[in-house]
């Protein structure tokens, strides 16, 4: 077998994972628990041999030691890299609380991500390194980037639950937001799927290209008549989604997980995010720059929003400690915070780079 | 009363300066405007921005907003004004508020463990008991001991009646890990205006051969170096025969007063350093009308197996050794490619991704053949006589692209980022816990009462002691 097929293996038990772990809500059977749970574990072996695969394949190739074939530095690979981490970590919380119910939550963030990569075209291939990237302190800034991001990422789900949880009018400001939030999300990912559609059915370029193609078949199209009709069905959802959003409580309330735990956990995931990000995320990246540009930090956009990323988790943390701000509102910053996450892995790379010429989808 | 009002305004200054809310405004706003310097493009030529602007505000619009955006300095916006005044602005709410708090902490750092009454041991977020075989006299040392052995606290005892209090803390200057934190935010500031008062950035494109005893600022500005550098020699390697760079590397040479002080070999990822300088591979390429002063290298082998390596300069002639056919230099390119369709040759890139010459070969004066010898591909250098020609390097047509900084205040930065890292393990991965156990006589056996708290991670602590109470109960079963 070789890593590919692995790969796709795990793909696919994260995305049935889901839907046995939805399934387990709605009737709370725990042998269909412990389906889900298996599903996730032989999704998540596979998906680690693959990696172990890919890190022979790679290194096999280059000959240029084992850590330079570390299988974490194009886009492509790091995405797994985080599906890992983020599987791995609610694998952690599920043992620790003895409570399934957030795997509804994070295995579609994993399957999502997993689709993503298919979504976009990106190039799976194994590509040698250029000279800049040839770096022990470029591995470690990747893989200790990724573990924190995952635990960003299930913070963004606990707090997503939570508000979910503890909102009821519908002019609420933190009801808003997460109707909104939620509804923004799908948006784009529907958004990016027909782009994906039409590019595969239209246009027959180089995979890579799909950059330049984002959000044109819906919202940006060339046609008035289509972005106009998207925009409205989009503006639609969103209202949609705004006025039924008790249901999707209800789903959640179902989950029976206490605000308590789920604020938490949220705090927890973000107390250990933060200082590996901090170290990580932007002192080794600094320490990188200064290796190979003699820079340690530039104000490229890439940076910048790594700062900004790590200032929205420092509110979190100083937020936190002023009365008046702990429940809700601090569950919207551990929100806002992985959007921000999101953007500084992917906005910049897909959305800045088309404004710039920064960047680009490898 | 004119001097009370006048304390209250500097006391309402001071709790300003000192205020976490002011902290999360500060966050807040150096978020939002830091998004702006990601849209904007920073440093570049006006007309990008103008169409930048443009896209979303339309063409009539993008001068005018160009030039307000201009004004309040966003096109270098993390060098102006007012972004380095919010930075400001973030150092003075830390000085203040840590000197605001520290009295306190440093308090609750220093402060020994105190016995506790027991109405005390109500409130705790922690609390166990079990009772134990025996009077306190008999049961104390055993507690202490097992007490030492599941969370290694050594305990302080004081007599109670007819029993002990037994007490400790441990780790109470994790607290500080919070304000070392801190203080490694202003450490990194502080390295970071060193570095651009006293620092330089500059580049210099060295050709193969060459000395340089300045380098160059963005702006074409010479900068002294103190001493020289000389490049011996540039090379790319790239992968197989793709035009991918698997590493470039440059020989340098320090030369100072006249003598070589320093002999390096950089790549990119590893600079060298001397006096502070540092020169990082940053770039390289053909030096432009560089042909004339460089040096061909060939190894000639005739087919009776003589060799004999020859350098020369470009239309420079040689002989195959025994023989008298000459060959000459005619053409060069840096990198040859043959047109798929027509088959003509070009050169596809100004860099030395497949470097070629063209040489002609004469016997007595009239030209017998002539062709394109490769570097990467030997096999071309095979005459039709069975001679071969070897094109081994050309030197002196590159020139490497050096980064050269000087930054006294990187060092400072680093030291911050050491300082915050540990802060941030204190701050978060250790906690200051705090134990107190009452030992009361009961019906001639022993009621252990446990009240513990920590600041952190308090559930961890919690199975810390849940583990010494089992390990109480074995052993006091063994015991008895
Ligand atoms: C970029 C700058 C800053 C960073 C990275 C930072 C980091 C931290 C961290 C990691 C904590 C611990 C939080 C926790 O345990 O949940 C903390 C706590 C705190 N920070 Fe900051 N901080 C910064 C700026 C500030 C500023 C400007 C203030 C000014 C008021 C401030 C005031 C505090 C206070 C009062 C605490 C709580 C201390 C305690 O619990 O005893 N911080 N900070």
């Amino acid at each position: 077998m070789d890593s590919s097929t692995l790969f796709g293996i795990s793909e696919i038990s994260y995305f049935v994972a889901m839907v046995v772990y939805i399934t387990y809500l709605a009737f709370r059977k725990p042998q269909i628990g412990l389906t889900a749970t298996t599903i996730t574990i032989i999704g998540f072996v596979s998906q680690t041999s693959a990696i172990l695969l890919r890190w022979k394949e790679f290194y096999d190739l280059g000959q240029m030691g084992i850590l330079r074939a570390a299988p974490f530095t194009n886009l492509y690979e790091s995405l797994i890299f985080f599906v890992w981490c983020l599987i791995l970590g609610y694998l952690v919380i599920e043992f620790r609380y003895r409570n399934r119910s957030f795997g509804a939550f994070v295995t579609p963030i994993a399957g999502l991500a997993l689709a993503f990569i298919d979504l976009t075209g990106m190039s799976k291939a194994i590509q040698p390194l250029v000279p800049a990237l040839q770096s022990n302190w470029l591995l470690a800034h990747v893989v200790l980037s990724f573990i924190a991001y995952s635990t960003f990422a299930i913070a963004f789900s606990t707090g997503l639950m939570y508000l979910i949880l503890k909102t009821d009018k519908r002019n609420e400001p933190s009801y808003i937001f997460w109707t909104v939030a939620l509804g923004v999300l799908v948006v784009i990912l529907t958004a990016m799927g027909l782009d994906y559609l039409k590019f595969k059915l239209l246009i027959r370029t180089p995979e890579g290209l799909i950059k330049s193609y984002l959000f044109k078949a819906t919202l940006f199209s060339q046609t008035t008549a289509v972005s106009a009709l998207s925009w409205a069905a989009a503006l639609a959802f969103i209202f949609v989604l705004w006025r039924y959003g008790y249901v999707i409580k209800r789903v959640v309330a179902a989950f029976q997980v206490s605000t308590e735990i789920l604020d938490e956990i949220t705090y927890k995931s973000i107390a250990i995010g933060f200082p590996v990000f901090t170290l990580g995320g932007l002192i080794f990246g600094a320490i990188w720059a200064d290796q190979a540009w003699g820079v340690y930090w530039s104000w490229d956009p890439k940076e910048t929003w790594s700062l900004i990323t790590w200032l929205v988790y420092a509110f979190y943390l100083h937020a936190r400690l002023l009365r008046g701000w702990k429940g809700k509102k601090i569950a919207v910053v551990a929100v806002v915070g992985f959007v921000t996450v999101v953007f500084t892995y992917l906005g910049v790379n897909l959305l800045l780079s088309g404004l710039h010429s920064y960047g680009a989808l490898e | 009363m004119e001097k009370e009002k006048n304390k209250s305004l500097i006391d309402r200054v001071w709790d300003f300066f000192a205020s976490v809310k002011l902290a999360i405004v500060v966050f807040a706003v150096l978020s939002l405007t830091s998004i702006i310097g990601t849209i904007i493009e920073q440093n570049a030529e006006p007309e990008r921005n103008v169409r930048l602007l443009a896209k979303f505000f339309g063409q009539s619009a993008a001068p005018t907003l160009f030039r307000v955006f201009d004004t309040l300095g966003f096109m270098d916006m993390y060098h102006s004004w007012w972004f380095v005044a919010i930075l400001l602005l973030l150092a003075s709410n830390l000085i203040v508020c840590s000197i605001d708090r520290l009295p306190k902490i440093m308090k609750l750092v220093k402060e020994p463990v105190k016995p506790l009454s027991e109405e005390h041991f109500r409130g705790f977020g922690i609390k166990k008991e079990i009772v134990l075989k025996g009077r306190p006299e008999k049961t104390r040392d055993m507690v202490a001991g097992a007490i030492k052995k599941a969370a290694g606290f050594n305990l302080a005892e004081i007599k109670e009646g007819e029993g002990y209090q037994l007490y400790s803390q441990k780790g109470n200057f994790t607290r500080l890990g919070v304000y070392i934190t801190h203080f490694s935010i202003l450490i990194i500031l502080i390295g970071a205006i060193i570095g651009i008062f006293f620092g330089f950035k500059g580049f210099l494109n060295l050709p193969e051969g060459a000395v340089s005893d300045v380098a160059y600022a963005r702006n074409g500005q010479e900068m002294p170096l103190g001493f020289s550098i000389r490049c011996d020699e540039f090379n790319v390697d790239f992968y197989g025969n793709s035009d991918m760079p698997k590493e470039y590397k440059s020989r340098l040479t320090i030369i100072k007063d006249g003598k070589e002080v320093m002999k390096k070999e950089i790549r990119v990822n590893e600079p060298l350093t001397y006096k502070g300088i540092t020169f990082y591979q940053s770039s390289y390429g053909l030096v432009p009308g560089g042909g004339g002063n460089s040096i061909f290298k060939f190894k000639l082998t005739s087919k009776d197996g003589r060799t004999e390596e020859v350098s020369l300069r470009f239309e420079g002639s040689f002989t195959i050794p025994g023989t008298d056919l000459t060959g000459k230099i005619e053409d060069f390119s840096p990198a040859l490619g043959f047109d798929e369709k027509t088959g003509m040759p070009f050169t596809y890139a100004e860099q030395m991704n497949n470097p070629a010459v063209y040489i002609s070969f004469y016997e007595k004066d009239k030209r017998k053949y002539g062709g394109w010898i490769l570097k990467r591909y030997p096999q071309t250098g095979q005459l039709p006589d069975g001679h071969t020609v070897e094109f081994l390097d050309l030197w002196g047509i590159q020139y490497t692209g050096l980064q050269v900084r000087k930054d006294p205040g990187v060092w400072i930065v680093y030291l911050g980022c050491i300082t915050m890292s540990i802060g941030l393990f204190i701050a978060f991965f250790m906690s200051h816990k705090r134990l107190w156990v009452r030992l009361v006589e009961e019906r001639n056996n022993t009621r252990v009462i446990i009240g513990a708290t920590a600041n952190k991670n308090r559930h961890a602590f919690e199975r810390k002691i849940d583990r010494m109470v089992s390990l109480l109960s074995k052993a006091h079963e063994g015991g008895k």
